[in-house]
């Protein structure tokens, strides 16, 4: 009696060892589905803003999409109606848009017409403003905003800061 | 150590060693079957046949196939259709075998809904069943990633959108699922390696667990009689096999199998050959573009039902609608309330029951790939409260259920 | 009997459930157009019988058509290559060797008039904006402008191949083969892609290509995809429709009609066929044989089980 529950005692001890090791290499497998670390590296874009020329867009890529930004020249910040300034990421003083380029309709890479200051999706005419609200369907709502940090001058792409994640609360992006 | 005689032949030489004379009674000769079936019983044969055939059209595919973001659509595309000889064939038999295999799965399912195949001793049949059908589901959604195309790229990003669980924003999880932000080289290999490898290797145990269910409750048939095997099996090995209420499983229920499967393959070769854009959507033939979404996304049409009952819903309620879905399926035998183990048209509200379900699914894969606009998105909304209403009613309606 | 009966149930539901899913839902995604056969009926009939002769000493003069076009038949070369071309006119302007023949008469005598009416590609080409199509227009020699269109198309046509000697290949390299790369059939926008000895001189040609797919993509607002599984991805009657007129399914697009005749439109379904669905005619044959076979299968599946089934009944 007393060996039976010895060796009952014993097999459930080796099955305890047993799981130990199952649930360790469990671990080691999960850690090998998680995203490479350059993939993670390649998942936040860091942008110094000191390089834009205003009125001049140019197209960052982060996570494999493409981001415009924009400066706007001081009579652009000067005509911002409230929507508009919502949209607006304001880094040392200057007014930028920062938006992920892709027509929020079918995702095709809408152009910037300088002289009018406007976005033109030259696939089925959707219109966008300069800060990426839209002003002519087919687009469901404006240009989407990427997750940034602002940190000094320049802006992070991939980490929520406090801007964004106020931008996020009021549904001014997805 | 047992005791071995010179062999006689190489027969007797391999029934020392493997006993094959018993195996054979047990697996073939006197594995007795129920003589009163009709041909949905030969859905199973098919169901194997059909296996194989994504099996060995699988194995040429894999020989030439390239799991690489910047080769796999040229791969299949090019090297496959265009180059490797008869490797349309075994695309076009992969393609539309892993679409019939559905048809094929839902008649199994309503067959033995319809029947009470599930009931009472029976249940790990179904079970091992529904395991099937879960595991057959991502073997068909990973093997939908490996073209790469527009809808392998799209339809990849939706679907493990989901697991973000709407407001608990788990994108940890989406991400990690994907080994990356958005579908990439990460995530086409480990589809690659699931459609290939581990979930095959799943599916093969998961049909051994099936067959094995079946050995103790034995089939069912068309009455739900109780048939005493032992007896039935005695009175066909004294020779009355006309008046035996049982059959060998080979050749005589293999036999009608067979005729089945004939019938079957003729219908498949004229799908493969003639009509296989069913089952190889257009859309797929665009190359994946992570900048440009298609017009309309949707699964292929045996995902359809399920993806109906998410999208009529807020983003929360509708991924639980969809988890709902997903799972009520299994529990079946424990929510149908009746003993009564016999065709649904002699259960009462049951038969009602069988029949609404059925076109109630209909209904729902029906408006799962239209566009969610107008009536079509009212009919989704109502087919899909239907559904979720006929499996709360179904332990009611079953509980008051007379004693056939 | 009662078997009979359940078979037709279960086919029933089934064709239902594929009718839903197939042909309804498709009919109810896309947007479908009927074809106008190539008549474009929104031109003006050609009245003017035209007279090579003329139209040959228009041509090559007054027409100013060699300041752009080659027309190799004639002896006429191009004034730039390909890429030259491209970065001067946003697009290379086709040799018109065998325009005669890719193009319909009607198309052609239109064109020659108003470009950019004709391409349907407004647009984009505002002339009130100062927005020029790179085609300048034919104002006349003189004469009657109707007369002196119908002698350069008639000319044009004197000196194109006959239809049945128009490949598939010739059909599309003129017709759409400037924007569209067929990377299966190894077209480039700028000429077939060849094998080379060296890397460099591979390496060459690529730059080409990309310095010409940059202007393209400048001129046309993106850049035009690659054709080569589009009889999969579209179908024929897409293509065919949409040749006659892409603005019937993308308002707004900077694609141009062609305007090609019904036979060329034809001869470039051929060619997309060749490219994206190469195995079409063996795949037709095995399938007789196939089918054939499969049916004896089913025969000799329902003779052994009767036989099997005698003695059980």
């Amino acid at each position: 009696m007393k060996d039976n529950s010895r060796r009952g005692f014993m097999g459930k001890a080796f099955g305890g060892v047993g799981a130990v090791g199952a649930v360790a290499s469990l671990f080691a497998m999960k850690k090998s589905w998680d995203p490479l670390p350059s993939v993670k590296a390649a998942g936040f874009t860091t942008l110094d803003m000191s390089n834009y020329n205003e009125n001049e867009v140019i197209t960052e890529k982060w996570r494999g999409k493409p981001v415009f930004v924009l400066k706007y020249t001081p009579e652009m910040t000067a005509k911002l109606d409230e929507k508009q300034k919502e949209r607006t990421i304001v880094i040392d003083g200057s007014h930028y848009m920062v938006n992920i380029a892709l027509c929020t309709h079918l995702g095709c890479i809408p152009s910037y017409e300088k002289d009018n200051k406007k976005f033109l999706c030259a696939c089925h005419g959707g219109m966008y403003d300069f800060t990426g609200a839209v002003t002519k369907s087919p687009p469901p709502r404006g240009l989407d905003i990427p997750p940034f940090k602002i940190d000094g001058n320049t802006l992070v792409l991939g980490e929520e800061g406090t801007e964004y994640k106020f931008m996020k609360e009021n549904g001014i992006t997805l | 150590m047992a005791h071995f005689t010179k062999a006689t032949s190489i027969k007797d030489w391999l029934n020392q060693r493997l006993a094959i004379e018993k195996v054979e009674k047990v697996l073939a000769s006197e594995y007795w079957i129920p003589k009163n079936i009709n041909f949905l019983w030969a859905m199973g044969m098919i169901l194997v046949i059909t296996f194989v055939l994504l099996l060995v059209s699988g194995i040429f595919l894999l020989m030439y196939y390239q799991p690489n973001v910047d080769t796999a659509f040229d791969s299949v595309n090019y090297t496959i259709m265009r180059e490797v000889g008869f490797g349309w064939l075994w695309r076009h038999v992969h393609g539309v075998a892993a679409s019939v295999v559905f048809l094929i799965i839902y008649i199994h399912m309503f067959t033995g809904i319809y029947y009470g195949s599930y009931k009472k001793g029976r249940e790990m049949i179904w079970i091992s069943g529904m395991l099937l059908f879960i595991a057959f589901s991502t073997e068909a959604f990973s093997g939908y990633m490996l073209p790469w195309g527009q809808m392998s790229y799209w339809a990849g990003m939706v679907i493990t959108n989901l697991f973000a669980g709407g407001s608990l924003h788990a994108d940890g999880l989406v991400e990690w699922i994907r080994g990356d932000y958005v579908p990439a080289q990460a995530f086409l290999t480990r589809f690659f390696m699931l459609h290939v490898l581990l979930v095959p290797l799943a599916i093969i145990g998961l049909i051994g667990l099936h067959f094995g269910a079946l050995r103790i409750p034995h089939v069912n048939n068309q009455d739900g009689e109780e048939i005493d095997f032992d007896e039935e099996s005695k009175k066909y090995l004294a020779g009355d096999k006309a008046g035996s209420k049982v059959i060998r499983f080979a050749n005589d229920f293999m036999a009608k199998d067979m005729m089945v499967v004939g019938f079957y393959l003729v219908f498949f070769f004229y799908l493969v050959f003639y009509h296989y854009g069913f089952a190889m959507d257009p859309v797929n033939f665009d190359p994946a573009d992570g900048l440009k979404t298609p017009a309309h996304i949707y699964p292929e049409w045996y995902f359809l039902w399920s993806y109906e009952i998410l999208r009529p819903f807020s983003t929360d309620v509708g991924l639980m609608a969809f988890a709902f879905a997903q799972g009520i399926f299994v529990f079946l035998p424990f929510l149908d309330r009746s003993p009564n183990a016999v065709p649904a048209s002699r259960r009462g509200l049951f038969k009602y029951w069988f029949w609404a379900m059925l076109v109630d699914m209909i209904a729902l894969t029906a408006m799962g790939k239209l566009p969610p606009e107008g009536i079509f998105s009212t009919i989704g909304l109502v087919a899909a409260l239907g559904f979720i209403g006929l499996w709360i009613a179904l332990p009611i309606i079953t509980y008051f259920e007379k004693k056939a | 009997m009662k078997e009979l009966f359940i078979l037709v149930v279960v086919t029933v539901f089934t064709l239902v459930t594929y009718y839903l899913v197939e042909p309804f839902a498709h009919a109810n995604l896309h947007k479908h157009v009927e074809s106008e056969a190539f008549a474009y009926a929104d031109l003006a009939a050609v009245t003017k019988t035209g007279d090579a002769n003329r139209g040959k000493e228009l041509v090559m003069g007054a027409g100013a058509c060699t300041g752009c076009h080659s027309i190799n038949v004639a002896g006429v070369s191009a004034p730039m290559d390909a890429v030259s071309s491209a970065a001067a006119y946003g697009v290379n302007p086709p040799d018109l060797s065998n325009a005669g023949v890719v193009y319909d008469e009607k198309f052609l005598n239109a064109l020659i008039k108003n470009p950019a009416h004709t391409l349907v590609v407004e647009h984009t080409f505002d002339a009130d904006k100062g927005e020029m199509h790179p085609m300048i227009p034919f104002y006349g020699a003189g004469g009657d402008i109707d007369q002196e269109v119908a002698d350069m198309v008639t000319y044009l046509q004197s000196i194109a191949v006959s239809q049945e000697e128009l490949t598939p290949a010739m059909a599309f390299e003129n017709a759409c083969g400037r924007c569209h790369g067929v990377k299966y059939e190894k077209w480039t926008q700028i000429g077939t892609k060849g094998t080379f000895q060296h890397k460099r001189d591979e390496l060459a040609f690529d730059i080409q290509v990309l310095d010409y797919k940059d202007s393209l993509k400048a001129y046309m607002g993106k850049l035009p995809p690659d054709l080569s599984m589009y009889i999969r991805s579209r179908g024929e009657h897409y293509i065919s429709t949409f040749i006659e007129n892409p603005q019937s399914y993308l308002e707004g697009t900077s694609m141009p009609r062609v305007g090609v005749s019904a036979q060329t439109a034809e001869k470039v379904i051929e060619y997309l066929e060749d490219s994206g669905d190469t195995k079409r005619h063996e795949r037709e044959e095995v399938g007789k044989y196939v089918m054939i076979y499969i049916i004896i299968f089913a025969l000799f599946a329902l003779l052994w089980k009767k036989q099997v089934w005698r003695d059980l009944h």
